[in-house]
């Protein structure tokens, strides 16, 4: 027995109710791209769900009889093709609501979560010239909007940006020492003065799940609206939007199964009827004269230009494809497998964990730092193992500032990862300690 | 394996013992480089003696955080270009310019004039990687602009 297995199976025999939970392992050949051999001929071990997923045949397969069978712009003309594809985006469109509980009005696309959360941020500049039913999303000098430094640079540079447009000041919670959020300072941080407060659902670094809850029910006393950058959560643990008493939440397909290219911005409809456009052009508009245009009510209203047809139907398989697994499920997995990873990694000397220790509200993003050798260092040595982790900022560079580092190395997982993929890191990561050195 | 072809014992011996590491007066330019997808950084400082192309590179002094490639491209950049004019430095920074563009292709590099940094031939095949080996170079290339007074 190696030493991998027999820590495999010491975890095993200590955890019988997280090995229990984990997804069977065929689920992979449910992948093409994970069947490949790489760097001289080693399985590909995939760790970096969370900068974008891998793709399973169906959702392949949908794009492909969309291009093959039904493609033409949907929302235009009348002859069968537009008919038969504009059935397939909103029926797309339909599975997507039903996967984060939520009604197929309320369901923007977009590219990608970054462009649904610029969407928000226009949407609040454009106010400042549309009608008076636009008024609660106006921002101006005085106003306050309110991130943390543990966000991606998605939900972290539309808002500096939307200040310095209009005035309003950027405020935010700090990161404790255990990579929490701080929230000492809730109640004087959102105010009264406060117009939104924006921030991740998971983080992509620390793997922490904040408590919104807490921090939304401060936000909507304050009459403040709430904003989560759910491109972490949605892929990896079940989503309600009726549930999460929060007014808007972006993310993207590409990191859930689903092809690039395609995102959701979901709104609470009453919102979203009062909020002026981001992008404006064809689809997205009523009656046209040369001296003005109105628009069409929500969703068409934020999806002006022929939309990404063949993208949307793909994540709508993909979400098929998840709700089938069943997103419990899902979730219950990868909180096996960053169980495993957080002691199989913590077991190794000079090797630091760079968010909560432990599984308790916590996603599956494991970074950590090896002393005395670079993360693109460490990177490389695991990329020459055939293990893909991601090293550098990761899109949250304040982050690193936070802690005093200048990067990490961040493994992150996904459906089709295995106790067996964590063996193979946490090997790669003492081989580069061998290599450079430093044990 | 690939990683011994990278990692050359001269770049790793660089790595773990810089040379000419720390900023030092006098100097007559400075730039602040960044490699904002890894988040390196190097802050480096030129003490030229002279005027112009012909100028002595008298000094390269630097602060710098990143990566073993980056650490150890910076120390030996130092290493070569110290002594020499201000131009014969710049066609070495070309030749090695011309190294890391190769994408491991046999480009056959002045050896003579690129010395130890010819052992960074193995970093050219791995894309994610040149900017890494570039980042001193280009913050060098930078501050001796703004030592000659030709940007500020």
């Amino acid at each position: 027995m190696s030493l991998s297995e027999a820590n495999r199976a010491a975890w095993e025999a200590a955890s019988p109710e997280g090995a229990g939970n984990l997804l069977p392992e065929e689920l992979k050949k449910d992948f093409p791209l994970l069947q490949r051999t790489v760097r001289g001929g080693h399985p590909l071990v995939y760790l970096d769900s969370g900068a974008t997923s891998q793709k399973p045949l169906r959702v392949l397969d949908a794009e492909r009889d969309f291009y093959e069978r039904h493609n033409a712009a949907p929302h235009r003309g009348a002859h069968l093709l537009a008919e038969e594809a504009t059935e397939a985006y909103e029926n797309a469109r339909a599975s997507i609501a039903r996967f984060i509980g939520a009604t197929p009005a309320e369901i923007v696309f977009t590219k990608n979560a970054t462009e649904g959360i610029n969407l928000i941020a226009y949407a609040m500049s454009n106010a400042a010239t549309a009608g008076p039913e636009a008024e609660r999303f106006r921002v101006g000098p005085g106003d306050e909007v309110v991130v943390s430094e543990m966000e991606h640079h998605a939900n972290l540079v539309p808002w500096q940006e939307l200040c310095r447009r209009t005035g309003a000041t950027l405020r935010w919670f700090g990161i404790t020492d255990d990579g929490r959020l701080d929230l000492e300072h809730l109640d004087e941080l959102v105010n009264e003065r406060t117009k939104i407060v924006a921030l991740t659902h998971q983080s992509n670094v620390l793997g922490t799940v904040p408590p919104i809850e807490l921090i939304a029910a401060r936000a909507h006393a304050v009459g403040a609206l709430v904003l989560l950058d759910a491109a972490q959560s949605v892929p990896h643990q079940p989503v309600d939007v009726t549930r999460l008493n929060v007014d808007f939440l972006a993310f993207s397909g590409h990191k859930m199964l689903g092809p690039t290219g395609i995102g959701v911005l979901w709104g609470r409809s009453e919102l979203l009827e009062a909020m002026p456009p981001f992008i404006t052009g064809g689809s997205m508009i009523e009656v046209v004269r040369m001296e003005g245009t109105t628009f069409m009510p929500p969703p068409q209203r934020f999806e002006a230009g022929v939309p990404m047809t063949a993208q949307a139907i793909g994540l709508g398989v993909a979400c098929e494809y998840l709700a089938e697994i069943g997103m419990d499920r899902v979730h219950a997995h990868e909180e096996a497998l960053i169980g495993y990873s957080l002691e199989r990694l913590t077991e190794i000397p000079g090797v630091r964990i760079v968010g909560p220790g432990t599984t308790e509200a916590r996603g599956g993003a494991v970074a950590f730092t090896v002393d005395g050798i670079h993360p693109h260092d460490v990177g490389q040595v695991l990329d020459d193992l055939g293990v893909e982790v991601r090293v550098g900022h990761h899109c949250a560079w304040p982050i690193c500032r936070r802690f005093g580092i200048p990067a990490t190395t961040r493994a992150t997982f996904y459906i089709y990862n295995t106790l067996g993929d964590i063996d193979a890191l946490a090997d790669g990561v003492r081989q580069a300690q061998r290599f450079f050195g430093t044990v | 394996m690939q990683l011994e072809a990278m990692y050359q014992e001269v770049i790793l011996d660089h790595y773990r013992n810089p040379h000419h590491k720390g900023l030092r007066e006098p100097f007559e330019g400075e730039a602040h480089h960044v490699n904002p997808t890894c988040g390196d950084e190097v802050t480096l400082r030129v003490h030229l003696d002279g005027e112009g192309q012909a100028a002595t590179v008298a000094d390269v002094s630097y602060d710098a955080m990143g990566c073993s490639i980056s650490q150890a491209s910076a120390s030996v950049m130092s290493d070569l270009i110290i002594g020499k004019s201000v131009k014969e430095a710049m066609a070495v920074g070309d030749e090695f310019l011309t190294l890391m563009q190769s994408r491991g292709q046999d480009v056959h590099p002045d050896e003579d004039l690129l010395e130890d940094a010819i052992a960074f031939a193995g970093v050219s095949k791995y894309p994610a990687r040149i900017k890494c080996a570039l980042l001193a170079w280009m913050a060098w290339k930078d501050a001796t602009a703004r030592a000659l007074g030709e940007t500020r």
